[in-house]
């Protein structure tokens, strides 16, 4: 019962998850990707993803607090977590990557701060969302269940 | 050590991505496909892999023979994918050996320079299943492998 009760709180969160553009199908595609030789594949890249991102914020906020801002960092590091977010399915966050890189090239300064934070408040967003997801696999697993598996939403 | 002529079942790949994530992903894709994979994190690395660095008519070691196909990322710091591409096809030993560039940008003009250059395929980032399954398929069944 309680293994039911858990896939189907899985099952409902992930839709929503894909509903509100928090996720897209590429997230679908990593979960095929675990295994048993790779039980914990989903964690691993999610934990690197977060990792990653995180490192890359806060380089991009040292970066526009100075004086002079250095475009070709930002144009170096945004990019890259517009491809890791689109990798692991991070819609918003790419989206939000997108918008940010377009203002960059105009090398407008205070729009890209403002872009800085909408990526930032994305980011911490699907963060929640996904750590709340794993929690659930977690669950799931240890109840001895197996974790469902996703419809294609791409 | 290999009775077997012309059938390799588990093909090398060798995958080029400057970044992390699509490293580990493009390498689990490859890997659930029975690839055996090696991965490097940019073009110097994978000629250094190839043993390709000094001069790209020779290979200074064994890796070059065993890879069965090259898949790398076309932007990237230092050596683009195109450049890396440039350099394979420049190489006698490694020219045979098909390229495939990934990109996660769609440019028309991107995409035919590296086709002109020799590039097998052209595949958009993030990677899925079926693309992977077609490139098993069609560069690396055991009719075209070449044998080790």
């Amino acid at each position: 019962m309680e293994v039911d009760q858990l896939q189907r709180s899985f099952l409902e969160y992930t839709t929503s998850l894909f509903r509100e553009g928090f996720l897209d199908g590429q997230f679908g595609q990593l979960q095929m990707l675990q295994d048993e030789s790779n039980p914990d594949f989903v964690v691993e890249v999610v934990s690197l993803f977060f990792e990653d991102s995180q490192r890359i914020l806060n380089d991009l906020s040292i970066t526009l607090n100075q004086q002079n801002v250095d475009y070709k960092k930002i144009d170096a590091n945004v990019p890259q977590l517009k491809g890791s977010s689109s990798s692991i399915g991070a819609q918003r966050v790419r989206n939000a990557c997108i918008a940010f890189r377009n203002f960059c090239e105009e090398q407008n300064a205070d729009a890209c701060r403002r872009c800085l934070q909408q990526v930032k408040q994305e980011y911490l967003l699907v963060k929640e969302k996904l750590e709340a997801l794993i929690r659930l696999e977690q669950q799931i697993v240890a109840a001895g269940g197996a974790i469902p598996m996703l419809n294609e939403f791409s | 050590m290999d009775g077997a002529v012309g059938f390799v079942e588990e093909p090398h790949v060798l995958a080029v991505d400057d970044n992390l994530i699509d490293r580990i992903l493009v390498e689990k894709l490859l890997k659930n496909s029975s690839c055996k994979v090696t991965t490097a994190e940019n073009g110097q690395r994978a000629l250094e892999y190839l043993g390709l660095v000094e001069n790209n008519q020779t290979s200074s070691n064994d890796n070059a023979s065993k890879v069965n196909m090259i898949i790398t990322d076309y932007c990237m710091p230092g050596m683009t994918g195109y450049e890396l591409l440039k350099k394979i096809k420049e190489s006698s030993v490694m020219k045979d050996v098909p390229v495939v560039i990934m990109s996660s940008e769609n440019v028309p003009t991107r995409i035919n320079k590296c086709l002109e250059e020799g590039a097998e395929m052209f595949m958009l980032k993030p990677l899925k299943f079926s693309d992977v399954k077609k490139l098993r398929c069609q560069f690396l069944c055991s009719s075209t492998v070449r044998a080790s």
